[in-house]
């Protein structure tokens, strides 16, 4: 560091004063950061959080000097030590970007250099900035490796990056990013794209790291979770502006703003439905003992993996692997799991749009063996949202035809009526009516997936299969649209087959979950005995990694893995293992498992 | 017309539509525009030694060895050359389309097949076939067209394929299936509507090439027959006075670079205009 006091505590490593940032757009200058003042302090987590487009990254790419060619900074100062990182060139940034700032972004897949070891990678970098070269660089890249405790370090310097996997790719990234012993990190979003369990390891591993090597941390996320977990101070970003800043203990117990309020209150938190009751309100006259709505009965499904000039199969993912359960009238069975685990999968069998093997009996009928036209009429009955609003809307057509054209496909409705509703169908959605006429690119993710639901419920179905609906959704809206789905449940008395790797939103909407695990469901029961009384190893694991909003919680000690993560990817000649299902009572299963 | 407006906003797009639209407007008023017909062979055409003019007064572009107007051949040429741009190539994009839809949304072994039967026509040299197809069928206009779409299908089927892959595996797509849309309906409301930028700039850049190739296949002899003149055989019939008459191949030669030129820059305009990702790029 550049002429820093390092001997007092209060030092300030990094001084951002009354920052502003412009964008260049179609009908002029807009600004995206708006006069925003913060200090880093050596050794200190700072975490900046807000919604999407709060300009939280903004703030992070002026700093770097890495705004888009049609953004530029009109105002500030941004004092790294003495030196203020707006006046310098190019060419002086370059030794400050890696050498003194170093930043980790959202996916590790496109920050690495797919077509280099990542060996090479980590010594260019350290030979580019600390100007040591051969075999000392190597040295000093496998003892970074080391540090973000990866096993094996000799032996993954010669890996190409798709030979990892994604949490072990984000440590590569910090690894870079420590080898040259930066006085500050900045991460933007590093565990997003990453599994729960896997950002649980993330986070320990830079809270280690900032004890060992004495940065001061930029943690940029939109995850209140990761917030009370790693931050020591917070500021909240809202348009463009700082709304609060303070400690993060304060921060989540006595939040200032009403704006702040309304953010904490919107997420959702893991635990926080321990002792209310199970309740399915809507009830079809008899309850109990009417027949489930959807059973499934050993489904399994295996991709080939196919390569070579023949195309022979290779290898086989084994997607599902004997899967058994049934979803009742009215009730919301949660499929819950990391990536790969399946549950998608299983969601796309329901409606038969992947091949699949085993007994499905969608209200009576068994859909197995059916023809695509044959399917048509259960496909009124089940419905799928899809995680991705924008894109499983076809952005070509306007919204009224969108909604419109699951009645004309099923020769439901035409004219007058049709567009009778539509008009009622968006109201149900709460959506305005002129929305008929747009775009859905006109539109927020919000109200996007209000669109999708509104197309699901158009045929009257029974059950919906909501596949990830929620999860690209901020926080705010993702609270609005659960309600939404709950109130519809409540009054239609529809079944949902909630797949999602959130457990704590999973929490607040199911009444059953089944826990997934390559391929298999390896816990299932009711929501409060699977949430309060996890049996099977891996629902335990997965429930102590996730970030809970609350920094008071105190954490179990939790084991750092060096590995990779097993992978539902096996030879052709692989038979699966069998494994007895326990019942602990109450309608609570675990499957066996290795002590 | 959003298309038409934002094409004259774009100099390199306004100058190819210009360069475009004359020789369109040109080739049809051509009976009315041309000094002479174009088999017309002058007395004043040549010289006493029977030698070609250079251009002059009365013939604008010189004459050619048999004392004809080179303008007005060139002119009638024009015709040529735009019918078999149009035709050849919009067979050729039909044809490509329709391949390349098919077997994108067939896959499986009908896909196979017709995709690996492009790429062996892809590997076939194309003017070695066109070359053999002329030897086949007696050379017209027609023909000479027909050979040309045989040829240029292949770069459009293989686009159009991977386009349409890619699009069935989309979401929303998969949310029709869903839906329980039937096929016809997902590819006429929720594919096509997806290819027909792609359609419409292979349609325009297309031309370019397909102008190119009936230049060099009647420069090869095996194109437009005579006495019919096309860009291709004015060069053909004159290359070997280069030296003496270089007017009788530079101003066909200028014609062929310049039409291609301008269908070349209005289909990159037209990509971009189409292309929303490209949007305030340019």
């Amino acid at each position: 560091m550049t002429g820093l006091p390092t001997d007092t505590p209060k030092a300030v490593v990094l001084d951002v004063r009354n920052l502003t940032t412009q964008v260049a757009t179609p009908t002029g200058a807009k600004t995206i950061i708006d006069d925003v003042s913060f200090q880093l302090r050596p050794e200190e987590t700072l975490c900046i959080a807000g919604e999407s487009g709060s300009g939280k990254s903004v703030t992070a790419l002026s700093i770097m000097a890495l705004l888009p060619a049609n953004a530029r900074i009109t105002q500030g100062k941004i004092l790294l030590g003495q030196s203020d990182l707006l006046t310098l060139s190019d060419y002086q940034m370059q030794s400050i970007r890696g050498g003194e700032i170093a930043m980790i972004f959202q996916e590790p897949m496109t920050s690495l250099n797919p077509v280099m070891t990542i060996g090479r990678q980590l010594v260019e970098a350290i030979s580019t900035h600390q100007k040591i070269f051969g075999d000392a660089a190597r040295k000093i890249a496998i003892s970074s490796l080391d540090a973000v405790r990866m096993s094996e370090s000799p032996r993954r310097m010669k890996q190409y990056p798709h030979e990892l996997s994604g949490g072990m790719r984000q440590r590569v990234m910090i690894a870079m990013a420590l080898s040259c012993n930066p006085g500050i990190l900045i991460a933007d979003e590093p565990t997003t794209a990453l599994d729960v369990t896997i950002q649980a390891q993330t986070l320990m591993l830079m809270n280690d790291l900032k004890r060992d090597f004495n940065t001061a941390i930029i943690l940029i996320t939109h995850d209140m979770g990761v917030v009370a977990e790693m931050a020591d101070r917070v500021i909240i970003m809202h348009e463009g502006k700082i709304v609060e800043s303070q400690p993060v203990i304060d921060l989540f117990q006595q939040p200032e703003e009403t704006y702040t309020k309304a953010l904490l209150a919107a997420v959702p938190k893991l635990g926080s439905m321990k002792d209310k009751p199970i309740t399915i309100k809507y009830v079809p006259g008899a309850n109990g003992s009417a027949p489930p709505v959807v059973e499934v009965h050993n489904l399994t499904v295996r991709f080939d993996i196919k390569d070579g000039l023949l195309q022979r199969p290779i290898q086989r993912v084994h997607a599902v692997e004997n899967v058994s359960f049934d979803l009742f009238c009215g009730e919301t069975l949660a499929l819950v799991g990391e990536s790969g685990c399946g549950k998608s999968t299983i969601g796309k069998s329901l409606i038969s749009l992947i091949p699949w093997n085993g007994d499905i009996t969608i209200n009576g009928l068994s859909t197995g063996g059916m023809s695509y036209s044959e399917m048509k009429t259960i496909r009124r009955n089940v419905q799928m949202i899809f995680q991705d609003p924008s894109a499983a809307l076809n952005p070509r057509m306007r919204v009224g035809d969108l909604i419109g054209e699951p009645l004309e496909i099923h020769n439901l409705a035409t004219g007058a009526e049709l567009q009778e509703r539509v008009a009622e169908l968006l109201h149900r959605v709460d959506l305005s009516p002129d929305a008929i006429k747009r775009y859905p690119h006109e539109f927020s993710g919000g109200q996007r997936q209000r669109i999708c639901i509104a197309r699901a419920l158009s045929l009257g179905p029974n059950v919906i299969i909501a596949d990830e609906s929620v999860s690209a959704l901020d926080v705010s809206v993702q609270a609005q649209v659960l309600e939404l789905m709950q109130e519809l449940q409540d009054e239609l008395g529809l079944s949902y087959l909630f797949i999602s790797h959130d457990m704590a939103v999973v929490e607040q909407i199911c009444h059953r979950v089944a826990v997934m695990l390559l391929g298999e469901i390896v816990e299932c029961g009711p929501r409060n005995l699977v949430f309060n009384n996890p049996q099977h190893p891996y629902t335990q694991r997965l429930l102590d990694s996730v970030p809970i909003a609350d920094p008071t919680i105190v954490r179990r000690d939790r084991k750092l893995e060096t590995g990779d993560v097993p992978s539902p990817i096996r030879p052709l000649n692989y038979v699966p293992i069998e494994r007895k299902i326990r019942d602990v009572g109450g309608g609570h299963f675990v499957r066996d498992f290795d002590q | 017309m959003n298309i038409l407006r934002e094409l004259l906003a774009r100099k390199l797009g306004l100058f190819g539509l210009m360069t475009v639209s004359f020789t369109v407007v040109v080739a049809i008023l051509a009976p009315w525009i041309t000094p002479y017909a174009p088999d017309l062979q002058l007395f004043e055409g040549l010289t006493l030694q029977g030698a070609p003019l250079p251009p002059n007064s009365q013939f604008w572009l010189g004459t050619d060895l048999l004392g004809r107007d080179v303008l007005s051949r060139l002119i009638y040429g024009a015709q040529t050359s735009l019918i078999i741009g149009v035709a050849a190539n919009g067979v050729a994009v039909l044809i490509g389309s329709v391949l390349g839809v098919t077997a994108g949304m067939l896959r499986g072994i009908v896909g196979a097949v017709l995709m690996r039967f492009t790429d062996l026509m892809m590997a076939f040299p194309a003017l070695l076939l066109a070359i053999v197809l002329a030897a086949i069928f007696k050379p017209s206009l027609w023909i000479v067209a027909l050979v040309i779409a045989m040829v240029n299908w292949v770069q459009v089927a293989r686009v159009i394929y991977s386009e349409t892959v890619s699009l069935a595996e989309r979401d929303f797509i998969d949310a029709e299936r869903g839906l329980g849309a039937s096929r016809s309906r997902i590819l006429i409301r929720h594919i096509t509507p997806h290819l027909v930028p792609s359609i419409i700039v292979f349609g325009t850049l297309g031309i370019s090439t397909t102008v190119l190739l009936e230049a060099t296949l009647s420069y090869l002899g095996i194109g437009v027959q005579p006495p019919i003149p096309s860009w291709g055989n004015i060069i053909f019939e004159n290359q070997t006075y280069f030296a003496s008459a270089p007017w009788l191949v530079f101003f066909p030669g200028f014609a062929i670079v310049s039409l291609a030129l301008g269908f070349n820059l209005m289909g990159d305009a037209l990509r971009e205009i189409l292309d929303p990702t490209m949007k305030g790029r340019h």
